[in-house]
């Protein structure tokens, strides 16, 4: 991706936006960028405890905003991976202690004062202040869908919005795909959902329990898990791609076979 | 090759309803909004040519990257 600034954004809660950051993140600096994760849901926090970070966060994005401290003092630096950086967001205030103006100016420093190769900016749920003010300072986005109904729903919204603020370079990570069930034609497959939103795919993030393990002890899955199938595999292949590096998608495609069209019609699953 | 001995899989199902969802989603149109401006839409064309009393259709429909405005209204001969 062409774009340093980039919003993870999905409209409907729940779907992965703040794992996707956390492992994209750590990932990407893996690969050797110097990035910066910045969590801006004020009063739901969750990306520090996600990276297992939320023991060091002294100062935020709003204490940043308020001068309180200086930029440098609130990035939290990620011990496990050289160059990753946490700017944790706010437990204790809300959405409008951000400013569209202030958001720009912090990516802006990170970007052009501070070094950093990219920001990965984690957005709030929902499609007002919180989620407009995450995208004001992106030029770039990672839409994060589920293969369910009202995620595509809400997914096609947020790709309508970020448009509409000129952000052109949109990339879709279909995440939490169960190759058992687009096998039998009971999930959308990733096919479906490209033709539906007609964006480009930059992910496929398999279901994985271990993604859960990965939150339960803070460590981002895409750092440990070496697994092929896994998600922490998937989400080290999204970090790839981002910078240009070739990684090839692969294949949940469930075109039923014929073994599978005649056990259906006989009753079985 | 079995495939019209099988019902349609649940995938089938919420891909066909997403996109009906979108198209109205994206023209910005509450589904009661169709039915009001077929009605004007018939008011209007009766100015112009006798209409068959039968039943009209006006939808929104998908080819490829557009979203096409479909009109069926029958004329008397």
């Amino acid at each position: 991706m062409n774009a340093k600034a980039i919003v993870i954004t999905s409209g409907k809660g729940g779907v992965g936006k703040t794992t996707a950051t956390a492992n994209v993140g750590a990932a990407v600096a893996q690969l050797g960028d110097k990035v910066a994760v910045i969590d801006t849901d004020v009063g739901l926090r969750n990306l520090d405890v996600v990276m297992g970070l939320e023991g060091r966060v002294v100062f935020d994005l709003i204490d940043v905003f308020e001068g309180k401290c200086r930029l440098k003092q609130a990035l939290i630096r990620d011990k496990r991976v050289e160059h990753l950086y946490l700017l944790a967001a706010s437990q204790t205030r809300d959405k409008t202690a951000l400013s569209e103006e202030h958001m720009q100016e912090t990516v802006r420093q990170l970007l052009e004062e501070e070094g950093f190769d990219r920001v990965l900016i984690d957005s709030p749920a929902g499609i007002e202040t919180g989620f407009q003010t995450a995208a004001s300072a992106a030029t770039g986005a990672l839409v994060i869908v589920n293969p369910e109904v009202s995620s595509v729903r809400d997914a096609d919204r947020i790709i309508g919005l970020l448009e509409a603020r000129g952000i052109e370079e949109v990339k879709l990570i279909v995440n939490r795909i169960r190759p058992e069930m687009v096998k039998r034609g009971d999930m959308l497959e990733v096919d479906d959902i490209l033709e539906i939103l007609g964006v480009k795919l930059i992910g496929i993030i398999p279901e994985d329990e271990k993604i859960l393990v990965s939150t339960n002890i803070g460590n981002p899955a895409s750092l440990s898990d070496t697994h092929k199938q896994s998600a922490g595999s998937a989400f080290r292949d999204v970090a790839k791609r981002m910078r240009g590096e070739d990684a090839p998608f692969p294949s949940f495609e469930g075109n039923p076979t014929l073994f599978s069209g005649l056990r259906k019609l006989f009753g079985g699953s | 090759m079995f495939n019209f001995l099988k019902k349609p899989s649940s995938k089938d199902k919420v891909k066909q309803r997403l996109q009906l969802m979108l198209a109205y989603d994206r023209a910005q149109f509450a589904p009661g909004k169709m039915e009001e401006l077929q009605e004007e839409l018939i008011e209007v064309i009766k100015k112009y040519f006798p209409l068959e009393d039968t039943d009209y259709d006006v939808t929104l429909e998908r080819r490829d990257d557009h979203l096409v405005f479909i009109a069926n209204v029958p004329v008397q001969q």
